[in-house]
This record gives structure tokens, C-alpha cells and sequence, in this order.
């Protein structure tokens, strides 16, 4: 197989009239952290939505070799919705067991999963009681089940604090060594740092799909928020021009 | 194959394990139709004719409604809370979720109806000619085609407002139209006719069927098949209402 996971050639997503998605192309390449990156209702759910084949869309959008939505994806892809979908009157262990047994994985994996997300002293809470930093590592595990070859998180480190993110920046690093993919999406700028590479989206479009490296060399920054904010008001300020 | 069986017993454990963190809930599956068949009897406590009338039909009633309204919040929730998103993006199948959903609820229905029939036979005295186990198997079955319908119809509700008011919208009109307010040869002619496109009717006619015949007729037996026939109807239709991909 090829290197590459996820290919889009004029992905276009519409709702009603208005056009969420505009003409993507990106490439994201196997084995590697991306960060999807964009301020709040520029489109990051909806992309990952489409990746993962709950989204309808048209254009060209390849995953792991396969249309997206295809049968033998659902296997293959961990998903973590942007608010935690587990089941609240259920505790975190009955949550993962349910969801691994879909996943055909065994409760070994379920014990992994919880020490990697660190809930075992909460396993046996119902859900809904948790914490909303706990609620959003139960909905984490259960992407984790069954080491999924490609991993679409979306802003699965909101509410965490520094330490718990890092540990999971860590581990998120650790699944792309051992050949995995990883898209997030994040609105913590530090977050977006630890990643290869971007996906800058603004208003359905991107400005950015290439490394970290780059975007900091082409906008002359040193950090990324400040790359992040040089490349929206350039985005904004062509905008302008282009009205007048 | 193995896969789809296990999905679906996976999915009916997980809703029974849900349920039982809610015992209130549970308490009351159980125990609503109990103390409504006994106030029944209270109100009859001198005509046990009207009685031996009514409360057969209320047996197949009560389960029916109880059901379709628990499955169609418990779908909705499922629908509205996320967690069928990700079921969707996983290799479940959308028949095996439907069958898991109809299992546990199954379950629970036939507990109930067994619990109602009992203290219907033997605590508050219906008089029945024919076999009990007739009773007990359409007091099932209504229970099976309110959860079908439940699963079904709450892919037409955006949130529980909605989903509890189609309790009034679809199941009060079977209720008039049953045969239990009014003989359905009293009807008026379009009424009648639209009367023998409703489940419910058949669910009574054949509950009030054993109250006055020895043996299971077999326009009783033809009830309990349609019932079954609506249910699995309903079944299938609800599987296909769940959607893979949304626009
Ligand atoms: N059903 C819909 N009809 C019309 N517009 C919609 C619908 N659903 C979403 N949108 C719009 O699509 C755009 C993209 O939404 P999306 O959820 O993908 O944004 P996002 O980048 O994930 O935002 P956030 O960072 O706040 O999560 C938003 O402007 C939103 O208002
Ligand atoms: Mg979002």
C-alpha cells in the first residue's frame, strides 16, 4: 500500500445552500500526527465527519485505499466525536465493553484502554458522573479499542489540564511510530506545535497543508499562534481586496 | 455471522445493563399495568361481566403503549446523544442494532406481561374460557409490536417533546378505533375499514376472543400473526430509518 491514508481532491460539503466545505485537496500521510487547525465553525467536524463516512459529500476522498464510507473502513477508523458520545447510565467499563465487543476486541483490550486514558480507579463509575475532562477520556478509550489503524480525534484533549494533555500528546506521538494516523483537530496552539503537519482551515477553505516547519518559515514566526493569526487576517485582508 | 450475533446479544446486554442502573424505571415497567388492571377491577367491582370484557383488551393495551414510549425515548436518546454517530461508524449492522433493541425490551416486555397476566388470572379473577397461555402470548406479542414501533417512529422525532407526543398522535387513535369503546360493526363504514389497518384492533379481537371461546380460533390465530406480521414490519423499517451518513 501506499503511504499515504486520507488523499481529497475537491471535496465539497453543502448544507441546505451554504457551502461548508470548499473544494479541499490535501493528502495526509500514514504514520504521522496532522493537526486540523481553524477557528470555531470553520468546517473541522464536518471534514472529519466526511473522513470517518457519516458526512455526505461529492468530490474525490480516499481513506486507507477506500472511497470514505466504504464497508471495510469501519473497522479501520477510531472516531472521537467532539462531545464525548458514550452512554451516561452506564460506568466506564460496561461503556468500553460494549463498544469493544463491536469492535471484536476482548476485555485485555478494554483494560489497556482504561490505564492508557488513566480512569482505573474510575472504571467502575457510571459515566455520567464523571468529571468533563473524565467523560472525554472514556470517549477517547473507546476510539482506542481495537488499535485502529487511523485515528480522527476531534478536540480530544478539551478540558484537560497540561499534564493529562501531555501524557496524551505522548501517547498520540507513540501511535504514529508504530505506524499509525492521527488527524486532530485543536484549538490549543501548543497542541497544534507537536504536530507534523497542518491543516489550516478557515470558512470551508485551507490555507495550509504542509509541514509545521514550513508554515512557521513562510510566515516568519516562531510559534504557531502567531503563524496561525499571520495567515487568517492575510486570508481576510485578500478577501477584502478581492470584494472591492 | 458470529459477529452479527454477538452485536446484537452485545446490544441488548448493554441496554438491559443501562436499565438496571434505573430501577425506578424498571419498578414501573413493571408495576403500572399491575395497579392499573386493579383499579379496573375496583371500578367493576360489581359487573364482572364488563370486567371479563375489558381487562383482556387492557392487557394487550397497556404493554403496547408502555413499550413504544420507553423504546422510542431510548432511541432518540441514542440518536440525539451522539453514541449512534459512533455505532454508525463502527461494523455493527443497522438489523442487528434494531434486533438488540428488540430483545431487551422483549425481554422486559414478556416480564411484564406475565407479571400482569398473573395477577390478572389469579389475583383479581378474570374468567377466561380459553387457555391462559394464549393471553399471555398476545400480551407479548403487543408488547414486541409497541417496541417495533417505538424503534421506528422515533426517527421521525427531533427531540422527546416530539417522541411523547406521538403516544396521543399514533397510538389514542387505535385506541378509539380498537373495538373496545365501540363494537367495530357500530362504526361508521369508513371508520370500520380503517379500523382493520390498525394493529391494535387485531390485538384486542383476539384477547377478547379467549375470554369467550374454549379452543384458539383461528381468526385468533390469524390476529396474533398479523400483530407479529405489523411488528416485523415495523422492525425492518426502523433499521432502515437508522442512516449511515447524514447530509
Ligand atoms: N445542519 C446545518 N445546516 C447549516 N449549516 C450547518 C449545519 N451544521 C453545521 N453547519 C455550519 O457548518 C459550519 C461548520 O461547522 P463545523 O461544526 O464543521 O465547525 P468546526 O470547525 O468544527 O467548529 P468548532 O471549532 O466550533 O467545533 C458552521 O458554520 C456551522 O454553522
Ligand atoms: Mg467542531
Amino acid at each position: 500500500m501506499t503511504n499515504i491514508a486520507i488523499s481529497a481532491k475537491g471535496l465539497i460539503v453543502k448544507k441546505g445552500k451554504q457551502c461548508i466545505l470548499n473544494e479541499l485537496d490535501f493528502v495526509v500521510k500514514s504514520g504521522t500526527v496532522t493537526g486540523l487547525i481553524g477557528p470555531s465553525g470553520s468546517g473541522k467536524t464536518t471534514l472529519m465527519r466526511s473522513i470517518i463516512g457519516v458526512q455526505k459529500c461529492k468530490g474525490e476522498l480516499s481513506v486507507l485505499g477506500n472511497p470514505a464510507g466504504h464497508k471495510s473502513l469501519r473497522k479501520s477508523i477510531g472516531y472521537v466525536t467532539q462531545s464525548p458520545a458514550v452512554y451516561p447510565d452506564l460506568t466506564v467499563q460496561q461503556n468500553l465493553r460494549y463498544f469493544a465487543t463491536l469492535v471484536r476486541s476482548d476485555k485485555m483490550d478494554v483494560k489497556r484502554v482504561i490505564d492508557t486514558v488513566r480512569l482505573t480507579d474510575q472504571r467502575n463509575q457510571v459515566a455520567g458522573s464523571l468529571s468533563g475532562g473524565q467523560m472525554a477520556r472514556v470517549s477517547l478509550a473507546v476510539a482506542l479499542l481495537g488499535r485502529p489503524e487511523l485515528l480522527v480525534l476531534d478536540e480530544p484533549t478539551v478540558g484537560l489540564d497540561p499534564v493529562l494533555r501531555n501524557e496524551l500528546w505522548d501517547l498520540f506521538a507513540e501511535l504514529a511510530s508504530e505506524g499509525r494516523t492521527l488527524l486532530i483537530s485543536s484549538h490549543v496552539m501548543d497542541e497544534a506545535a507537536r504536530c507534523e503537519n497542518l491543516l489550516l482551515l478557515r470558512d470551508g477553505k485551507l490555507l495550509w497543508k504542509d509541514s509545521l516547519k514550513k508554515l512557521l518559515a513562510a510566515t516568519k514566526k516562531n510559534d504557531v499562534g502567531g503563524a496561525f493569526v499571520t495567515m487568517i487576517n492575510a486570508a481576510e485582508k485578500a478577501e477584502k481586496m478581492g470584494k472591492k | 455471522m458470529k459477529y452479527h450475533i454477538k452485536a446484537t446479544f452485545g446490544t441488548t446486554l448493554r441496554i438491559l445493563r443501562q436499565l438496571s442502573h434505573d430501577h425506578r424505571t424498571v419498578a414501573m415497567i413493571f408495576l403500572v399495568p399491575i395497579i392499573l388492571l386493579s383499579l379496573l377491577r375496583w371500578m367493576y367491582d360489581d359487573n364482572q361481566m364488563i370486567f371479563n370484557l375489558i381487562a383482556p383488551a387492557l392487557l394487550g393495551i397497556f404493554p403496547f403503549v408502555i413499550m413504544f414510549i420507553i423504546t422510542s425515548i431510548t432511541t432518540l436518546r441514542e440518536r440525539t446523544g451522539g453514541t449512534m454517530e459512533r455505532l454508525m461508524a463502527l461494523p455493527i449492522g443497522r438489523l442487528d442494532l434494531v434486533l438488540g433493541y428488540m430483545l431487551a425490551f422483549g425481554l422486559l416486555a414478556i416480564i411484564q406481561a406475565v407479571l400482569a397476566s398473573a395477577v390478572l388470572l389469579w389475583g383479581l379473577g378474570l374468567e377466561i374460557e380459553g387457555p391462559a397461555w394464549f393471553l399471555l402470548t398476545m400480551a407479548v406479542a403487543d408488547a414486541l409490536l409497541g417496541t417495533a414501533l417505538g424503534v421506528f417512529v422515533s426517527a421521525f422525532a427531533r427531540t422527546e417533546f416530539q417522541a411523547v407526543q406521538f403516544m396521543p398522535a399514533l397510538i389514542f387513535p387505535q385506541f378509539l378505533l380498537c373495538g373496545l369503546i365501540l363494537p367495530l360493526n357500530q362504526l361508521p363504514d369508513i371508520l370500520e375499514a380503517t379500523a382493520y389497518f390498525l394493529p391494535l384492533t387485531y390485538a384486542v379481537e383476539a384477547l377478547q376472543t379467549v375470554v369467550s371461546n374454549t379452543e384458539v380460533t383461528g381468526e385468533a390465530w390469524r390476529d396474533l400473526f398479523v400483530v407479529l406480521c405489523f411488528a416485523v414490519g415495523a422492525v425492518l423499517l426502523g433499521a432502515l430509518t437508522l442512516r449511515r451518513r447524514t447530509k
